[in-house]
């Protein structure tokens, strides 16, 4: 496992934002976190770069439990894609330095070469750097594209700045916050499918969140299904879409447009307060097929290994 | 007599490169308890032609053609005409909406104002509550601010403000982009059961084919400022014939196409400039199936396709 998550939780004050998370991530596997707003996945992405401290359980890379205190190697190695339109660059930078921003704060030490060359003249290598990674997010020639601002790029090269500049630190992880939500729905597809190729290419390993399960459905291996801090439901992409258990995921499913107009099943309200977790399955009071049990009955976190799990006490 | 008629409505924004035309020769027509869908990227004049119901226009703008709304030219309304018809007779629900809201101002007061404006109900307070139970909210919310909202709730706000004049058309601009799928059907569920109950005509534009597909009547896809394809929603969503339409619904797979799997669909490039638009077919520099006489040849609606390559 590169990335692997023990019992994890994460409070602010009472608010239990991520409550027991138990999560693995194989190399270069793509995962798909999906769930409403306000269920945790940005909590939970955010504590996998090591940006927020767990409160409790670990975040391990490599197998190795993270240490709090020397982070700076790992930053290197999970590295973060926000969107653009929602001001992942500056205007005023040109892609050359948007993309140069991770080296210089890193200081990328140009002696240990850990990230590329050994040899060459001191600009020489940032800017080897900085070409590679932007020809591996698909801007090519790389050099036409140093001088150039944002506003001069169309929206899909944009967003591949965006990535390039998470690239430029060879990275082993990306996480995808919301990648491509409010991009064009062109757009949209152009950079799926560059993450496919990052994987095909480099091996990356990729978690995207999202509430798009169409996303999913177009490049994820597995899908975890977030509610209220919790997996309630994971497993291969085919399994968990198209024969979902969970009632939740299931009118996640049944809410994305589609041609068939099949049955929607709308929940009323929005997730509760995670300051105030519902008892038993923290599910029951929006589910459509609640049972009295499901007012006390506690659920353990899902075991985290390539199967197809469920929270739920009506499954299996 | 149709609710709403744009007739080949142009709009041109002065610019020192000269006129910029964002909407060019836009013909459509809206029936009462129908909802029209507007489609396409940004830049394609979406918003444009939506503000054109009101006149909402910045002042470089300059609009021709005709906007009829309930029979009546909204281009050559005088100001107190334009006034009274403004909230009463069609009503905006902005796109970036969540943001529209004054922070400092309890919603109930928001909503409040154009009603006192247009003096159109005499117990104000009693008229909130209604409308804030119209749209899915405790009346008792009318106290709150907007931060003490969540996404959807304001945008539920915003929804009950244009809901205040009980206006007759509803234009959405993009109301639930920025929302989570729950909260995007709980919106979308809202206002087509508005439209049905209080038999109002609704314009709903969204650059997702498949929200319009399963909630609109009808779609129009616009691209460099005309429409492209028109006609019944669920038909274009499901069987597009301009390349361009195919393209916007390829983007959005359905979950459990075999052919999307690991093969997200795209369409590289951006819409052109309005400045800087393309001679013939404005798609041709990005059409999969152009031809040589695509960049040459001008191109009209025919059968509710704008395309030489369809039905040819
Ligand atoms: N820094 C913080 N302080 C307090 N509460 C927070 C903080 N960050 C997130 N939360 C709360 O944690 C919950 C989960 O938020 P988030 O992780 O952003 O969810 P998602 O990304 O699924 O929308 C929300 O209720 C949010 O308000
Ligand atoms: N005030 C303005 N002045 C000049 N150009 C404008 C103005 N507003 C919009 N435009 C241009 O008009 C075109 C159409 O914009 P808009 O109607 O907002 O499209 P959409 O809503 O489809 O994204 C865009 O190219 C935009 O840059
Ligand atoms: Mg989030
Ligand atoms: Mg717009």
């Amino acid at each position: 496992m590169i990335l692997s998550t023990r019992d994890l939780k994460v409070a602010f004050g009472p608010v239990r934002a991520v409550d027991g998370v138990d999560l693995d991530l194989g190399a270069g596997e793509i995962l798909a976190l999906v769930g409403e707003s306000g269920c945790g996945k940005t909590t939970l992405a955010r504590t996998l770069l090591g940006l927020v401290k767990p409160t409790a359980g670990t975040v391990s890379f490599e197998g190795k439990p993270l240490d709090y205190r020397k982070l700076k190697q790992y930053r290197r190695q999970v590295q973060l894609v926000l969107q653009d339109p929602l001001g992942a660059l500056n205007p005023r930078h040109t892609v050359y330095d948007a993309v140069a921003e991770g080296i210089r704060i890193h200081k990328v030490d140009r002696q240990a070469g850990r990230l590329g060359r050994t040899d060459g003249g001191p600009q020489g290598d940032e800017q080897e750097l900085v070409a590679d990674a932007l020809s591996r997010a698909g801007l090519r020639p790389p050099e036409r594209f140093f001088l150039r601002y944002p506003h001069e790029l169309s929206g899909g090269q944009r967003q591949r700045v965006v990535i390039a500049g998470a690239l430029v630190l060879q990275p082993r992880v990306l996480i995808a916050d919301e990648p491509v939500s409010s991009l064009d729905a062109s757009v949209r597809g152009e950079i799926l499918g560059l993450l496919l190729k990052l994987r095909e290419e480099l091996g990356l390993t990729v978690l995207v969140v999202t509430h798009d399960l169409g996303l999913a459905w177009n490049i994820a291996d597995r899908v975890a299904v977030m509610y209220l801090g919790r997996i309630v439901e994971l497993g291969p992409t085919a399994d968990v879409l198209q024969s979902p258990q969970h009632p939740y995921t299931q009118a996640l499913l049944s809410v994305v447009p589609d041609v068939e107009r099949t049955e929607q099943i709308v929940l009323k309200g929005e997730p509760p307060d995670p300051a105030r977790i519902p008892s038993g399955c923290r599910f029951h009071p929006r589910c459509p097929v609640v049972m009295e049990a499901c007012l006390t009955t506690t659920l353990p976190v899902l075991t985290p290994d390539a199967g197809h799990h469920t929270a739920c006490l009506r499954v299996g | 007599m149709s609710l709403l008629e744009f007739r080949d409505v142009t709009v041109d924004y002065a610019s020192n490169e000269g006129p910029i035309p964002a909407v060019r020769g836009v013909t459509l027509t809206l029936e009462r308890g129908e909802v029209l869908g507007i489609a396409g990227e940004s830049g394609c004049g979406k918003s444009t032609l939506a503000a054109t119901v009101l006149r909402l226009l910045p002042a470089n703008a300059k609009i021709g053609g005709e906007v009829m709304l309930d029979d009546v030219d909204v281009l050559t309304m005088n100001w107190g005409k334009l006034r009274t018809v403004r909230w009463a007779e069609a009503a905006i629900v902005f796109q970036g909406a969540l943001h529209a809201l004054n922070p400092v101002q309890s919603i109930g007061d928001q909503i409040a104002e154009p009603i006192r404006l247009h003096k159109t109900a005499k117990d104000v307070n009693a008229r909130v509550a209604e409308l804030l139970q119209q749209v899915g909210l405790p009346a008792s919310r009318a106290k709150s601010y907007p931060h003490q909202l969540s996404g959807g709730q304001r945008q539920r706000v915003m929804i009950a403000m244009a809901l205040a004049c009980s206006p007759d058309l509803i234009v959405a601009d993009e109301p639930t982009t920025a929302l989570d799928v729950m909260v995007q059907a709980q919106v979308l569920d809202l206002l087509t059961g508005l439209v049905r109950d209080l038999d109002m005509g609704m314009v709903l534009i969204s650059h997702d084919l498949g929200v319009l597909g399963t909630t609109c009547d009808r779609i129009a896809v616009m691209y460099a400022g005309q429409v492209v394809e028109t006609g019944a929603a669920l038909e274009i969503f499901d069987q597009p014939k301009h390349p361009y339409t195919k393209a916007l619904a390829g983007a959005f797979p359905r979950v459990g196409d075999p052919t999307a799997r690991y093969a997200p669909a795209g369409l590289p490039g951006d819409p052109p400039y309005p400045g800087d638009i393309p001679s013939g077919c404005a798609f041709h520099p990005r059409c999969a199936i152009a031809i040589e006489a695509c960049a040459t040849t001008t191109v009209e609606l025919v059968g509710g396709v704008r395309c030489i390559r369809v039905g040819a």
